[in-house]
């Protein structure tokens, strides 16, 4: 479904992300998880091929992205963080100019069924940058689903939400992969989120992947109660053991 | 102050900016000047040379300024990520650039023409068939310029942005649009030559004046905006994949 295969991008000297390898099951939900630089965004940035990669190819649906980006695009979408709609157009002008670039017939009924799930309806009409970051994480998020995508990458989807919020869009998430068997890949430093939400955890540092497995696995291999623990034990590089002689 | 040194210190386009409209003022109206010095009467007799100029002119400049900032818009937005992650291939941005800079310059022009025959009574329309062929290459060549800006500020980011508003008035003193390309000093004439607008406005006044259709300015205009349009979208594709290369894409906004 999603295979990534010694994906690499340099910046000049630095290595951002370095000889990646992972695939993620058709219908699984799987995080990269890592601190803040270590590479989540940029790997997410070429598998959506907004980002050229210095080495390394992504096949998606056993197509090569590189040869068939014009083919795949439409089967696939994305939130993020770190892009926006434009601020001056009403959300449904923003969900109607997205529904056209990825050729949805009914752009109308398309836009309904999203403002009921997602619950937009009421600023449907509203411009998008007089919206709250709740409400516009939802939009993004209404976006994200337009075209029912197969492959949904979502970057920190949680972010800028409070719990309650943040709570009922992982309940988007959960019912979305459940009614469409889409494959969703997010990068989230929410622990509990990504606990709830996925098969698969690829933990990235510097770069690369330093420890993948299943949240109840990793937490099982390690030691540890939670996945939080976990991860803190691979930032910052310290075991058990070293903690239990401390 | 500090805020705003730190700032000219790191854009070049900023400190070039400064300098630049007091040079472009003065060429143009030195050579203007110069003009009517030794044609005054020629002018006289030629109703509606300054004015034509002034319109036609515009064209050129809302051509390019309504691509660029629509351009720009997406990236003031941050919503350059969302376009470029979309099905949307670039021979289709292109394409919708152009169209709806051609919507801009319309209604855009539609006020500009219509005080010009209220408060003068001159009419663009009054060049005939012949204003067709100078609107379609006026508009071209700012859309080649357009291109071009468009490509320099997805390489150089938004603190190129200026660009947009002047590049394009770099051209006018060898555009010779309230002048004939004759009164420019020999070693400029060759600039002027690969100008597509240049020949347009001299094809203007050569209806305007003598009233005859100069159809080798009108093909010499055709011919190289050909070559403009090519090297405009050519820029643009090239900054375009080098901002993938560098991770541009989904980093650049306000």
């Amino acid at each position: 479904m999603l295979e990534v295969d010694g994906l690499t991008k340099r910046f000049g000297t630095v290595c951002a992300v370095d000889s990646v390898s992972f695939a993620v099951a058709r219908g699984a939900t799987a995080a990269l998880l890592g601190a803040n630089g270590a590479g989540k965004t940029t790997t997410m940035a070429m598998i959506l091929s907004l980002v050229q990669p210095s080495a390394g190819r992504v096949r998606i649906f056993g197509r090569d992205l590189a040869t068939e980006r014009y083919a795949l695009l439409p089967r696939m979408n994305f939130s993020s963080p770190y892009t926006d709609l434009p601020h001056r157009l009403t959300v449904r002008e923003n969900l109607a100019v997205y529904a056209k670039l990825y050729g949805i017939e009914d752009v109308a009924g398309r836009i309904e069924v999203l403002a009921e799930t997602l619950d937009i309806g009421a600023f449907l009409k509203r411009p998008t940058g007089k919206l709250s970051a709740g409400q516009r994480t939802r939009v993004a998020l209404a976006k994200a689903l337009l075209n029912e995508p197969e492959l949904l990458l979502l970057d920190e989807p949680s972010a800028s939400l409070d719990p309650d919020t943040a709570d009922w869009a992982r309940g988007v998430i959960e019912s979305y992969r459940a009614e469409t068997g889409a494959t969703i890949l997010l990068a989230s430093h929410n622990m509990a989120e990504v606990e709830r939400l996925c098969d698969d955890v690829f933990v990235m540092s510097g770069g690369r992947i330093v420890e993948s497995g299943t949240p109840a696995g990793l937490i099982e291999r390690h030691g540890r109660a939670t996945l939080e623990e976990v991860f803190l034990e691979i930032v910052r590089g310290t075991t058990c053991l070293d903690q239990a002689a401390q | 102050m500090l805020r705003h040194t730190y700032l000219l210190r790191r854009s070049w386009p900023r400190i070039l900016e400064l300098m630049y409209w007091p040079t472009v003022q003065m060429i143009i109206w030195g050579l203007v000047t110069q003009f009517l010095v030794t044609h005054s009467s020629w002018v006289a007799q030629a109703v509606g040379v300054l004015l034509a100029g002034v319109i036609l002119w515009d064209v050129m400049f809302r051509g390019q300024i309504g691509l660029s900032l629509v351009f720009m818009e997406e990236m003031w937005a941050r919503n350059l990520g969302h376009l470029f992650a979309s099905p949307l291939r670039p021979w289709e941005l292109i394409c919708a650039l152009m169209l709806i800079s051609l919507i801009r310059t319309l209604i855009g022009m539609t006020g500009a023409v219509g005080f010009a025959f209220l408060l003068y009574a001159f009419s663009i329309f009054d060049l005939g068939f012949a204003l067709i062929g100078f609107f379609v290459n006026l508009i071209v060549m700012g859309w080649a310029v357009g291109f071009f800006v468009c490509g320099l500020v997805l390489r150089f980011g938004l603190g190129a942005e200026s660009l947009a508003w002047f590049l394009i008035f770099a051209l006018a003193p060898f555009s010779c649009v309230y002048y004939p390309l004759s009164i420019l000093p020999d070693w400029l004439e060759p600039v002027a030559a690969v100008l597509p607008s240049a020949h347009v406005f001299e094809g203007m006044r050569a209806l305007l004046v003598d009233g005859t259709f100069s159809g080798d300015h009108m093909m010499r205009a055709t011919l190289l905006n050909v070559g403009w349009m090519a090297a405009g979208i050519a820029t643009f594709l090239g900054f375009l994949r080098s901002a993938r290369i560098r991770g541009l894409l989904h980093q650049i906004g306000e």
